[in-house]
């Protein structure tokens, strides 16, 4: 066991399947020499050579066309994209090749990549550093989303990523990257350093998809994130005093339905956060989901936190983001329906 | 202080002719000298200019054949080019027919372009990946694609290797070096670079050659593709089938003012030629060199293949709505099939009864074939395709909500 912050994870995730597979390549920009601009290739060129890390042309739709072509072929590209904000050049390969090779070529051919991509906001990244558009990939059938909260997930998740057989987009949120962050920004930031999700295994394990982490255990609410927004809800949990059971998703596709059914059934009440936009955001998925499987149970309407339908602003960050006084607000008001 | 000026106008590309008018070529000159010649295969890429804006070719349109791009090939592989060819196009016109017949829902002729396909599967190793186009059916012929299976993908019946889930044409057959071909124009290209690189990076003799017809090298694949292959010297063969029209759009739509596609390639420094696109030999020896260019570490070639598209754009296109009835056969490169026939007899290896023989023992082939494809069943008649086949291969497994919507739908 190793103490590692998410950025240290996630290297370490790479380091780990590159040492055990020489069909792991990674690749994107700024990701060889330099070692990412977020420091998560960093040392993998020295370590594992230049044709096992590498730099590429600033072309997102290149990056993710290159790796597709090199997972038909057999390799297990592990791709970075800059930030989740930048992805749209690629958004074709990703959703009209990666997602459908296989069922297109009937088994034929299929593209075992991982897209790597920093997602999220709470960095003063304005409008295209920022955003969470992870609803436009959970659209996608034959695509696999993930999203970790803290490092011990973020490195089996990711090693997991690297081993599957589909094509998995893998989200970083880059404000948890060296610490927790519960949405309040007035307070010290937080490093990993003493919370036991930095407890990483310096070897080699895996988290699965599909099976939500259960945060906290509690009677009378269900609070469904994922990303920064975990730290949010269990900061505002302790706020409000209110005894929530709160699911960590981490796989947005396929989706842990069943653990979100057992919750909602037990305590009849949910709130359903995220950063994205509200509009057709994934909440809008969760919800639905629920009140099929679980209108019965239901004490009350479902609440959704979420960012404001609004591009996202630079100055007005606070207000945007869906912090420890909006997510507080939230609880409080439904406890009294 | 001066008033600026500003004299641009907007400038519209449009055809030399549309329907109604006399079509004439005579502003497309044929080249009678059969030059440019023919330099080392790992010649600089800046040294290949003249090619690119120039035109190799071989035969010249009496059959016989000029040059040191010559290929010398032997007859009877000749014949076998001529056979490919000529059944790519029996096969065409038959399942054009069966779409006419409302048998298939779809279908998409290569006709007039049969020598490139056909040349360039027969210049490469059967294992070399190509990713095509929705036309280039005529390397499933040359590299011995059963035509049933063929025939069986555009009637999406029982004996669809696709198993029903995809559009006719837009086949996959990996066992023959044939990528997954998709809906979404360009996105091929760079895959097929990404493939090159992987063939590189394992240390195999592999290569990948992919196609694009002229009207998508506007996309943005086509530039992420060649710039890539620049930066890691992949071992591809970049492949712009200009056939003049993309649907109703005439080439000039994606040209701009460029003088050829080939030359595109020059600005990323690859080696680049431009083709005469009904000359088999042409074809045949410029994917050789760009082949052995790629083997020897000699990084990628563009090779823009000039040709034009005989028909329609597919069974949905009436291509008399947007250029002259008459305009294919007043194209001046004439056709590849008649060119290598000609080409044969020249040689005094093929005359006219034998020509005549070949076509209707393939007329017959392509005939009993389908005969046994209908059979499986076609468009027309109830799907005996089990439905929740419809649920595999999105993943590797069917995960859980898929399963449930499987249910959903009562199987």
């Amino acid at each position: 066991m190793a103490k590692m912050n998410m950025i240290e994870a996630i290297r370490s995730a790479m380091d780990v399947k590159m040492t055990e597979d020489p069909d792991v390549l990674v690749f994107g920009e700024d990701v060889g020499y330099f070692g990412g601009v977020f420091r998560c290739t960093a040392g993998l060129q020295e370590k594992h050579g230049l044709h096992r890390c590498f730099d590429t042309p600033i072309a997102e739709g290149g990056i993710v066309g290159v790796a597709v072509g090199m997972a038909a072929f057999g390799l297990r590209p592990v791709v970075e994209i800059q930030f989740a904000d930048y992805i749209y050049p690629a958004y074709d390969q990703i959703c009209s090749e990666a997602a459908r090779l296989r069922y297109r070529s009937a088994g034929q051919f299929f593209a075992p990549l991982t897209i790597r991509t920093p997602v999220g906001g709470g960095i003063h990244g304005g409008q295209t550093h920022s955003q969470s558009p992870e609803a436009l990939f959970t659209h996608i059938s034959g695509l696999k989303t993930v999203i970790p909260s803290n490092p011990y997930d973020a490195k089996g998740l990711l090693i997991k990523a690297i081993e599957d057989n589909d094509p998995v987009l893998f989200l970083e949120p880059k404000r948890l990257y060296n610490g927790p962050f519960d949405g309040d920004p007035h307070k010290p930031a937080i490093s990993w350093a003493g919370h036991e999700l930095g407890e990483v295994p310096d070897g080699h394990y895996t988290v699965d998809f599909e099976q939500a982490r259960l945060m906290r255990e509690g009677s009378e609410l269900t609070i469904l994130c994922y990303g920064t927004m975990v730290w949010v809800a269990m900061s505002a949990v302790k706020a409000t005093g209110v005894d929530a059971d709160i699911l960590d998703l981490r796989s947005l596709l396929p989706l842990d339905l069943e653990s979100i059914i057992k919750s909602v059934n037990k305590t009849g009440r949910v709130l359903v956060l995220h950063e994205a936009t509200r509009t057709s955001g994934f909440g809008a998925e969760l919800i639905a989901e629920i009140q099929q499987h679980c209108f019965y149970a239901l004490e009350a309407p479902i609440v959704r936190v979420t960012g404001w339908d609004t591009p996202y602003p630079h100055a007005l960050e606070w207000e945007y983001f869906p912090g420890l006084e909006r997510v507080s607000d939230a609880i409080t008001r439904m406890m009294e329906t | 202080m001066k008033k600026r000026s500003n004299t641009s106008k907007l400038y519209i590309p449009e055809p030399l002719f549309r329907p109604g008018d006399k079509p004439d070529f005579s502003n497309i000159k044929v080249p009678t000298e059969h030059s440019p010649s023919r330099p080392d295969p790992m010649v600089d890429a800046y040294k290949t200019e003249h090619m690119a804006t120039g035109l190799v070719r071989v035969l010249k349109l009496d059959g016989t054949a000029h040059g040191d791009w010559n290929p010398n090939l032997s007859p009877e592989f000749l014949k076998q080019a001529l056979r490919h060819m000529m059944m790519t196009r029996e096969v065409d016109t038959r399942l054009f027919a069966a779409q006419r017949q409302g048998k298939l829902s779809f279908y998409m002729k290569s006709a007039g372009e049969e020598a490139i396909a056909v040349a360039a599967a027969m210049a490469l190793d059967d294992k070399d990946m190509v990713f095509p186009t929705y036309r280039q059916q005529g390397i499933l012929m040359a590299r011995g694609w059963p035509l049933k299976n063929l025939m069986c993908q555009c009637l999406s019946n029982e004996g669809d290797p696709l198993e029903g889930r995809s559009i006719p044409v837009l086949y996959s057959v990996r066992e023959k070096g044939f990528f997954s071909i998709s809906g979404n124009l360009g996105t091929q290209m760079i895959q097929a670079v990404g493939w090159g690189m992987a063939c590189a990076y394992k240390g195999s003799d592999e290569i990948a050659i992919a196609f694009t017809g002229e009207g998508a090298t506007a996309e943005g694949d086509f530039h992420y593709a060649l710039n890539f292959a620049s930066t890691y010297r992949a071992p591809v063969i970049l492949n712009v089938v200009n056939n003049q029209w993309a649907i109703s759009s005439f080439q000039g739509i994606a040209a701009g003012q460029s003088k050829s596609f080939a030359s595109r390639g020059l600005g990323f420094g690859l080696a680049s030629l431009r083709v005469d696109g009904n000359d088999f030999l042409a074809v045949y020896a410029a994917v050789k060199w760009a082949a052995e260019r790629a083997r020897n570490g000699g990084g990628a070639t563009v090779i823009e293949h000039f040709t034009y598209r005989k028909e329609g754009h597919s069974t949905s296109d009436d291509p008399t709505k947007y250029r002259p009835r008459s305009e294919p056969d007043a194209w001046p490169f004439g056709d590849p099939i008649p060119r290598l026939a000609e080409h044969l007899i020249e040689l005094g290896e093929w005359d006219i009864d034998q020509h005549r023989t070949l076509r209707e023992e393939l007329k017959t082939i392509v005939r009993d074939t389908y005969k046994e494809a209908e059979a499986l069943g076609t468009l027309a008649t109830p799907s005996t395709i089990n439905p929740a086949t419809m649920f595999e291969q999105v993943f590797e497994e069917v995960p859980t909500h898929l399963r449930r919507q499987r249910q959903e739908l009562g199987i």
